[in-house]
């Protein structure tokens, strides 16, 4: 069992000793920042090689946004008012098209799909070899796709909300704002840790479509990105405004046009907060029972 | 102490057994058996800061799975294993800056960027300091002659291109040790060459400690001195690679040119391989070889002989067999 003798002695020196073992926590975090830094800069070259795919993309999200807005014209004219659940049909049309806005934020396509293909093809591997962790590798590649998919779809949505612009009463105030583009944060925040939660599941079931498509039609309903919940009867519609699902598309859509103001908005805002750090630690407590067991049976 | 020690390794899978038909699809829905099967059944070795050793043995043997537990990739059922002093499994961030395992070709590179974006990915990742990067990497690429290659995306180079590549992207930080499960598979004798020199010149110049496994005998016979040979989960042979030959190598191989055409009668010394003219080649048992040229020199007039090692090829398959033989006896 003894090894052979001629063992070549290094010319150089082997390894360089280096610092990246927390001189302090500043620097350790100063050199986590980087990492997750340089893997979002790596995936926004990598969305740069797919941009015909954008503008298509982009253009055919609008195709039933037409349709939409007749049906709802029909509702309307059939219904004999001028408000249903106090939204006036311009006020309608308005919402569905800021719900297009939060799922901007909130849709994660093709995250937990990824997930459990790497669970089954094994290159879910590198996060466990390499010193970086998965989920900030996701949330890293997901922002950057986000901003090139925001910037490539930006023209064409500015050009469907100025044709649009007569559904809305004007531009809101400052602070109005300023709520809304927190909403838009936390839509994100919820959506990405909401999926990455989900995604998880691929470490127990090789094949996820199934069940992500069940996922996806509920949320679609319970989100309200397909009509306002306040349309729906009490119990329900308040039952829904407790769930997460509404940070995802009908939040930032109330906020946007006033419809939540003051300690409603405080509370409404306060509580996306919760669900976010809620989804945060319910993925990461999942990732590490999903590693254990991969660890235990796949490799 | 060892930079990688492994004591009574032992990792057993439990599977669903499928049932055939459609019958069997429905019934394993509701109610699913499940058989244990042993992957590595206590395995122990220790290998120096230094040494580049290569794990034999067929498919199926359990090569794969000890070099995941090795990495930290999976859980041993039982047993123990130090890397870098480190507890794989546990995968602390210290021990995985200093590793590094090449397995199957889509790891580490971004398929649809140039392998210089993954390759600038990985600096962050593991700190490299930027001069030691520019460093490594310009000796890496010249290596292995890809200087060329790495502004161009991932998806369009050859296999053998990305082989290269994804070993570069393994090298990068320097790692002490380097875990190479079959680096030269489905690759041309040329890249399989290259590959090897670029290992052979990396381990000189950085001491790297490697352990690889491989289904060529070139790559062992051009890579490694010392070879662990594992079927069906037990360690069989562990030694210098010119001792698989005498150990395991029963036969050499007499190669003979005489002044006249070959006698008839070779076959009672041996094997006869090959007889044309005045030449012949005789498979000789080891010990008898000696016996056997005296008696042939005594007979007839022997232009030229020489003594052969049966080829390593040979040889490993047949101790393969003999521990194929030895597990279906038990």
């Amino acid at each position: 069992m003894t090894p052979p003798d001629t063992i070549a002695e290094p010319a150089l020196e082997p390894w360089s000793v280096r610092a990246p073992d927390a001189t302090s926590p500043l620097a350790a975090g100063w050199i986590a920042i980087r990492k997750y830094l340089a893997i979002f800069q790596t995936s926004l070259k990598e969305r740069m090689t797919y941009r015909g795919d954008f503008l298509l993309g982009t253009i055919l999200r609008f195709l039933p946004m037409v349709t939409t807005i007749l049906l709802w014209r029909a509702i309307y004219a059939g219904s004999g008012q001028t408000s249903l659940a106090g939204f006036r049909y311009r006020e309608m049309i308005a919402y569905l098209l800021l719900t297009n806005i939060s799922r901007m934020f909130s849709s994660m396509p093709g995250l937990a799909g990824g997930v459990a293909r790497e669970v089954r093809e094994g290159t879910v591997k590198r996060y466990m070899i390499q010193p970086m962790d998965m989920i900030g590798y996701l949330i890293s590649y997901r922002i950057a796709h986000k901003i090139t998919y925001i910037i490539m779809s930006f023209i064409p949505y500015a050009l469907l909300f100025i044709v649009c612009r007569g559904f809305f009463d004007g531009f809101p105030d400052a602070g109005t704002l300023a709520a809304f583009a927190a909403s838009l944060g936390i839509a994100f925040a919820v959506g990405f840790f909401f999926e990455a939660t989900v995604a998880m599941v691929g470490f127990w079931f090789l094949e996820v479509t199934s069940l992500l498509y069940i996922v996806m039609t509920l949320n679609f309903f319970i989100s309200g990105h397909m009509l306002p919940l306040d349309l729906l009867p009490q119990p329900w519609s308040g039952l829904l405004k407790l769930l997460p699902f509404q940070y995802m598309a009908y939040f930032p859509a109330v906020v946007f046009l006033g419809k939540v103001k003051g300690a409603e908005l405080a509370w409404g805002l306060a509580g996306g907060v919760a669900w976010s750090l809620f989804f945060i630690v319910l993925s990461r407590v999942l990732y590490r029972r999903g590693l254990r067991r991969y660890s235990a049976f796949g490799g | 102490m060892g930079m990688i020690e492994a004591r009574n390794l032992k990792k057993t899978y439990r599977v669903v057994q499928k049932q055939t038909g459609l019958a069997g699809s429905l019934r394993g829905l509701f109610h699913r058996e499940y058989r244990e099967v042993k992957a590595v059944g206590g395995v122990s070795f220790t290998i120096e800061p230094g040494e580049m050793v290569a794990f034999l043995g067929p498919n199926g043997a359990g090569k794969t799975t000890t070099l995941k537990m090795l990495s930290g990739l999976i859980h041993p059922t039982s047993g123990e294993a130090r890397v870098l002093d480190h507890v794989p499994w546990n995968r602390e961030d210290a021990f995985r800056r200093q590793f590094s395992l090449v397995m199957g070709q889509k790891n580490q590179l971004w398929w649809d960027l140039p392998a210089g974006d993954s390759f600038q990915l990985h600096r962050e990742i593991y700190s490299i300091p930027h001069a030691e990067f520019t460093e490594t990497l310009g000796e890496l690429t010249e290596l292995l002659g890809v200087e060329k290659l790495t502004k161009q995306a991932v998806r369009e180079l050859s296999l053998g291109e990305r082989m290269k590549m994804e070993l570069i992207a393994a090298l990068l930080h320097r790692p002490r040790v380097l875990l190479l499960d079959e680096p030269t598979i489905g690759l041309d004798v040329v890249a399989q060459s290259k590959i090897q020199r670029c290992l052979k010149d990396y381990h000189a110049r950085r001491g790297v400690t490697v352990l690889l496994t491989s289904h060529y005998m070139r790559d062992v016979e051009a890579l490694c001195e010392r070879v662990l040979v594992i079927n069906h989960g037990s360690l069989v042979y562990d030694g210098p690679l010119a001792g698989v030959i005498e150990r395991f190598g029963e036969t050499k191989l007499v190669k003979l040119r005489f002044e006249e055409s070959a006698p008839d009668d070779l076959d009672s010394y041996g094997v006869v391989v090959r007889k044309d003219g005045p030449t012949a080649d005789i498979k000789v048992e080891r010990a008898r070889v000696a016996g056997v040229l005296a008696a042939i020199l005594e007979r007839s007039v022997v232009a030229d002989v020489s003594v052969e090692e049966p080829p390593l090829e040979e040889v490993i398959s047949r101790v393969f067999e003999e521990a194929e033989a030895a597990h279906d006896a038990a």
